[in-house]
């Protein structure tokens, strides 16, 4: 029992003490540590969440002998040990997909500095997680904006530098927006420890003082939230950051890095506001309203790129509008269908990108769709891979994707008023996916390369490479078959957040 | 910018001057908001404020007597809220590891890039020196006692190790970086900042594993006022002020010369 409900803690101490360690190091010495400590952190979050799921319950965790309103404290149900479990598992299969190119990609002097701030990264995904305190979720926050923003620029190629700038100053903006919420909120409420707030919070619901200043926080941690997970109209730097970085960065940024703030943010809105509140306040309004956009946007800008990188970190707007459409609704069935898609686009979008790195690899390391003609052929497992995902995204049945868009339809029967905008834009986005995934597909398999040297080649895939994208195809078919047990566990983690 | 004709400059101009007018007016709307926000709050020293509650009377009332230190922001940041502060520790490794990821240079061409400045370097002449070599001790004293006094009076690692480290700064500007060198070589600093960070996460790590399970762990408080007093929060403040002292000189030595 002590060791099970430490697990949090000892996740979150691991990751941290991982990176402290492995910072001067050589190279070699980083990456085996990391790859471990996201094998142990991947473990434990399971354990975790196996036993939260057979129990049922929920805990808090005192951070040293001070009680709630005056310590720290973490909290953690099967919500977050679903996430946690989910979140590390990617980071794994990505780092261990992508470690060839990193070696490739990153000078060997600064090899274990990467990948001490891959298990920072970690450390605060985790820690955003099972936070239950606002301003451990603004500090943690602030780690990882400066670790993000480090595996982007680890490359250092001038795209890079470049695209690190943008996103730095996007991301810092976000974490202003969402520090000045947490101190409006504290003067108004005096505490900072989620629960409490919340008792506070539906004190000034009932008797309508500071209203405000309350509108005002909610819209202020939402968007500051919304900016770091690149919700349309905020989510200019996310092509070229996501598009430039290494595959594993990639990988990593567009399947966990964006959800954490989400997994925040729905835990602020159950936990700190209340959802009846929140949905007096009409925030989710707004939400829904940019989330259809971004939905929109984000598979126009896409069939727009030949850029096959730049297309896939297009089509995560898209991906986040999805989400955020889904946390709009005003239902259960929404936000389950919300949470489902966090799991389904942080196992296909990782999945996706170590795929086109081996397409890339097949084609001469050309980033160009037209140049990778017949690449699916050559790098047998990377077509197959990038097929998955695809067909995933596009919705096919017993795919993951298939599952979050049918509960996404569901979710809006519920809700009268955004039913039609949302089935409307759920069919035309995935007509919008279906044409720029299904291209890509045609052109990696029929046509022959342009360079008639290409045509003969076959690529060898490492070891690594395999195992990871063999994990992350079958999480993609478990999501897609077995989700009655999946929606049941985030059922039951919603109802106990 | 080169590439354009007369004609598109003009809409590139035009662009750039409307874009920044839409900017400043966004800007401007949301500072309006957020001061219109601000005079909803409840007045400064007001007495009923919702911050004047149970929390921050107990740490004021009882700080003493359950952490230890007289100096209650230390009781606090160190010891109620010490989760926070590890966190915070932990930006300045990050973002020290950043600036390393971006700007560290193999050993090789570090000491090429130094051969080939060494005949551009200015001489930092006797003024520098002689005020260096009077203000260092003292500065280092002052650092050392901010973080060592920091659950007594105010101060504390952050504030201790900033000035630590500016003396660290002044050392390597007046005297050259291998003086530096010979005192806080590459091997040395790694060892000071990971051996701090790793110091606070298992030290705390105890703390907050007993605390979370409910078992008896506490750290005797000696007595309050004392220099040996305080439970875990002099040592806590002295890997703070460590891990603090070197991201301010590491960042200073990268942006420098991109090693040490």
């Amino acid at each position: 029992m002590i060791w099970l409900h430490s697990i949090p803690l000892i996740c979150i101490l691991l990751t941290l003490l991982t990176a402290a360690v492995s910072l001067p190091g050589r190279g070699r010495w980083g990456e085996g540590l990391c790859l471990l400590t996201a094998g142990a952190v991947t473990v434990l979050s399971a354990a975790l969440l196996v036993d939260l799921w057979r129990t049922g319950e929920s805990f808090t965790f005192a951070m040293g002998h001070f009680p709630a309103p005056w310590g720290n404290e973490l909290r953690a149900g099967v919500f977050e040990a679903l996430m946690a479990a989910a979140f590390s598992a990617v980071a794994l299969c990505s780092l261990l997909a992508g470690r060839e190119r990193i070696r490739q990609d990153i000078a060997p002097a600064r090899l274990g500095v990467y990948y001490a701030q891959c298990s920072l990264l970690l450390c605060s995904l985790l820690a955003l997680i099972y936070t239950n305190d606002m301003f451990t979720a603004y500090v943690f926050i602030e780690i990882n904006t400066l670790t993000a923003c480090a595996i982007v620029v680890a490359k250092d190629t001038p795209e890079t530098v470049l695209a690190t700038i943008r996103y730095l100053f996007m991301s810092l903006l976000g974490s202003g927006l969402f520090l000045i919420g947490v101190i409006l909120l504290y003067a108004i409420t005096g505490h900072l420890l989620m629960p409490n707030i919340l008792a506070a919070m539906s004190q000034l619901a009932a008797s309508g003082e500071y209203a405000l200043p309350t509108g005002m926080i909610i819209l202020l941690l939402s968007l500051g939230l919304a900016v770091k997970s690149a919700l349309f109209p905020f989510h200019t730097w996310l092509p070229s950051a996501h598009g430039s970085a290494t595959t594993a960065s990639s990988a990593i940024l567009s399947g966990i890095v964006l959800k954490g703030y989400v997994v925040l943010l729905l835990k602020i809105f159950y936990r700190v506001f209340g959802l009846e509140f929140v949905h007096r306040l009409r925030t989710p309004d707004l939400l829904f309203v940019l989330g259809l956009a971004g939905m929109l946007m984000g598979s126009v800008l896409a069939i727009r790129e030949r850029d096959i990188k730049r297309m896939l970190a297009y089509s995560s707007v898209a991906q986040i509008g999805y989400i955020f459409m889904g946390i709009g609704l005003s239902t259960l069935t929404g936000t389950v269908a919300a949470c489902f898609h966090i799991l389904t686009h942080a196992v296909t979008k990782p999945l996706l990108f170590c795929a086109a790195d081996g397409l890339m690899e097949a084609s001469g390391r050309q980033r160009d769709i037209f140049a990778m003609k017949g690449a699916g052929r050559r790098n047998l497992l990377a077509g197959v891979a990038f097929a998955v995902g695809a067909l995933s995204m596009v919705g096919i049945p017993l795919f993951s994707g298939f599952v979050s868009k049918l509960y996404f339809a569901l979710g809006s029967l519920g809700d009268p008023d955004k039913m039609l905008p949302a089935l409307l834009m759920l069919v035309l986005s995935a007509v919008l996916n279906a044409m720029y995934y299904l291209p890509v597909l045609v052109t990696i398999y029929m046509g022959d390369p342009v360079d008639g040297a290409l045509r003969l080649e076959r690529a060898k895939n490492k070891g690594g490479y395999i195992l990871a994208v063999g994990a992350l195809i079958g999480l993609n078919f478990v999501l897609g078959i077995r989700y009655p047990a999946v929606i049941a566990a985030i059922e039951r983690g919603l109802a106990t957040l | 910018m080169n590439r354009l004709n007369d004609g598109e400059r003009g809409i590139f101009r035009r662009f750039q001057a409307g874009y920044g007018a839409i900017g400043l007016l966004v800007s401007g709307a949301l500072a309006a908001v957020l001061l219109l926000t601000v005079s909803y709050l409840p007045g400064f020293g007001q007495a009923d404020r919702p911050t004047e509650n149970e929390v921050s009377q107990r740490y004021i009332a009882k700080g003493l007597e359950e952490t230890g230190a007289t100096n209650v922001v230390a009781a606090v940041i160190l010891d109620y809220r010490a989760f926070d502060t590890l966190g915070e520790s932990a930006v300045l490794f990050a973002a020290l590891a950043a600036v390393i990821l971006l700007l560290r240079e193999e050993p090789a061409a570090l000491a090429r890039r130094m051969a080939e400045r060494k005949p551009f370097e200015p001489d930092q002449g006797p003024i520098l020196r002689i005020t260096a070599r009077v203000l260092i001790p003292w500065l280092l004293l002052f650092g050392a006692y901010l973080v060592l006094n920091g659950h007594l009076s105010p101060g504390g690692g952050f504030s201790g190790g900033a000035v630590t480290g500016a003396a660290m700064i002044l050392h390597n500007l007046a005297f050259g970086p291998e003086q530096t060198r010979r005192f806080l070589s590459e091997r040395i600093f790694f060892r000071l900042l990971v051996g701090a960070l790793c110091f606070y996460g298992l030290a705390k790590g105890y703390v907050f594993f007993t605390g979370g399970n409910h078992l008896p762990g506490s750290i005797p408080l000696g007595q309050a006022g004392s220099i040996f007093s305080g439970g875990l929060i002099g040592p806590l403040n002295i890997a703070v002020g460590i891990v603090t002292a070197c991201a301010v000189y590491g960042i200073f030595a990268l942006f420098d010369r991109g090693g040490w």
